[in-house]
């Protein structure tokens, strides 16, 4: 098996007595997408925080494309390739698409905060902005202003912005939370797109999504891993149909 | 960019992307500094004499409400503090001109140092701090300067300290006639818009006004926050300094006053008269503000029993300042660009 670009081992995390994350072991490989399930309140966005560097474990290591991480701050792991979205959508609102994705190339040219070249007009940074704002599909919509654009859109310009890390794995939090059917379905087909090329742990609740998408699905309950491997497997295990399965119908 | 991504750009023809929106011009900025520049003649005209003092006065306070905006406005960063940085201006002048040593040359760069330092080091405490934490910390930095100010009892203590000379440029007395001050404070002014007006259209100002509205998409993005805002205060403050040195050349005075947290509000109701993060409504909002002050307080001396109300209904009435009203006026007449 090849080096995983991602692995967590034994990190834990609590809010006094309330133990979130209790000793999770997780490992991404180059390309896969891992699909990570679990009911409401067991720590999947909180396992995404630490990952991301919002949250800083109590105990554990996050091992990063070989490096450890753990106590690295969130820009210093965007910039060495860790990029995420979020649960509730986070953009800039009152700019563009074009200059969302533009503050996101940016963040990784040669200087991202020269003082007095024009940023709007600069096409080193346009040239890339627009590649990625095709790859997603908001080529039309590149002039608006993020603020007006629909949930499903918000969502596509935050992938948009993650893909112009040159992101090594991509952490995308239950990115079909509050997406009607339609934009979903876009939404899926972007990420089936997407799959192969990146390294993607996908916190998700759509089961039709997860089992259509992922090459591998963790189940985390009380903050613990109960079960990982193939769809198959995963959905056959009877402690996950207990935990989590069954209460979905 | 990976190879396969790479690959999909040969499909976007250039003549199939959305058309770039035009450049916005900043038209209202354009007629404010040449209605500026036309103040002498206006006066030679006929416009009473004491307005060409005033409206040089008004300048020199936009320069600092300019600096503020650049923080307060772009930057979201509510600092009660600025007055310090005036202050720091006005001070290094004062003793600089009371040793005699009157030349700008030498006077600006002791002034840019010495405010990059105050706001480099008062910046790195309070930009740790966000919303209501940040006002008092600033305004505690503001009142620290303020008292050090009445403890130089070598410069005038409480009394202030009165200049009997005015500085040189390269040797030129620009700054004895009231003409070439105007013109002087004018070419500032107009300095500092140019360069903050580039600075917030820059990658930096992108990220600095993306900051504002939400650090953290700024942050996961690999940006640190925290050492833009820092950049973009010290930017401030050595802005802020340059009208300090104007005003105490002006008023041929330096007072601990300079400096008080009156003097910070006023300064950030300026931003908020004319609009916040315009940038020229900050100083449409100082000239408005001096203009005010100076008809009210010769109708009575207790003006302030009119303006405080005044400035209340304004802040309830109108949204986005001056700059807002000039606008929606602008897209009535005409459907001229709210710019």
């Amino acid at each position: 098996m090849t080096e995983p670009v991602l692995a967590l081992s034994g990190v834990r995390k609590a809010f006094g007595a309330l133990k979130v994350t209790d000793g999770v072991d997780l490992a991404l490989a180059p390309g896969e997408l891992h699909a990570l399930i679990g009911p409401n309140g067991a720590g999947k966005t909180t396992l995404v925080h630490q990952i991301s560097g919002m949250l800083r474990p109590d105990a554990g290591s996050i091992r990063f494309r070989g490096a450890e991480i753990t106590g690295f701050t969130p820009e210093k792991r965007a910039r060495a390739g860790l990029a995420r979205t979020f649960q509730i959508t986070s953009t800039i609102a009152s700019l563009s698409v074009l200059e969302n994705v533009a503050l996101s190339v940016q963040a990784r040219a040669s200087h991202p905060l020269a003082l007095f070249r024009n940023a709007a007009r600069d096409e080193a940074l346009n040239r890339p902005a627009w590649v990625a704002i095709e790859a997603v599909g908001l080529t039309e919509r590149a002039h608006v202003l993020a603020g007006r654009l629909s949930h499903g859109e918000k969502r596509a310009l935050e992938i948009a912005m993650a893909l112009t890390l040159e992101p090594a794995a991509i952490l995308l939090d239950e990115p079909l939370a509050g997406v009607g059917r339609e934009e979903g379905e876009r939404l899926i087909s972007l990420l089936a797109s997407l799959k192969g090329r990146y390294a993607m742990l996908l916190v998700e609740h759509d089961m039709e999504a997860v089992f259509a998408l992922a090459d591998t699905v963790s189940v985390l309950v009380y903050g613990r891993v109960i079960a990982s491997g193939d769809p198959a497997t995963v959905r056959a295990d009877p402690a996950v149909r207990e935990a989590y399965l069954g209460e979905e119908g | 960019m990976s190879a396969e991504f790479a690959t999909i750009r040969p499909t976007l023809a250039e003549a199939a992307l959305p058309a770039t929106p035009p450049r916005r011009r900043p038209v209202v900025a354009i007629v404010l500094f040449l209605a500026l520049a036309a103040m002498p003649l206006a006066v030679s005209l006929g416009l009473p004499a004491h307005w060409l003092t005033l409206v040089t006065r008004a300048m020199i306070f936009a320069i600092a409400a300019l600096s503020l905006d650049l923080i307060l406005g772009v930057g979201g960063l509510v600092s009660f503090g600025h007055a310090a940085f005036i202050g720091i201006g006005a001070y290094a002048t004062g003793i600089m001109i009371t040793e005699g040593r009157s030349e700008a040359l030498l006077i600006l760069p002791v002034i840019l140092a010495a405010c990059a330092l105050f706001a480099a080091i008062t910046g790195a405490v309070s930009l740790r701090t966000r919303g209501v934490a940040f006002i008092m910390i600033t305004l505690a930095f503001g009142q620290m300067a303020y008292f050090l100010a009445q403890a130089l009892s070598a410069y005038g203590g409480d009394d202030g300290l009165t200049l009997y000379e005015r500085s040189t440029l390269a040797g030129f007395k620009l700054f004895a006639n009231r003409t070439s001050f105007f013109y002087v404070t004018l070419t500032t002014l107009a300095g500092c818009y140019a360069l903050i007006s580039t600075i917030v259209a820059s990658r930096f100002g992108r990220a600095l006004r993306a900051a504002r509205e939400n650090a953290t998409r700024v942050t996961v993005t690999g940006y640190d926050v925290g050492r833009i805002r820092l950049i973009a205060y010290v930017i401030s403050g050595m802005i802020a300094g340059l009208s300090g040195f104007l005003l105490a050349n002006q008023t041929d005075f330096v007072s601990p006053a300079f400096i008080s947290w009156q003097r910070s509000g006023e300064l950030i109701f300026m931003v908020v008269l004319g609009g916040v993060g315009s940038l020229h409504g900050a100083i449409i909002g100082a000239l408005a503000y001096l203009f005010a002050e100076d008809v009210l307080s010769s109708w009575t001396e207790h003006w302030r029993v009119i303006f405080g109300p005044l400035i209340v209904l304004f802040v309830l009435f109108t949204r986005g300042g001056l700059v807002g009203i000039i606008g929606k006026l602008a897209s009535k007449f005409g459907g001229g660009r709210d710019d």
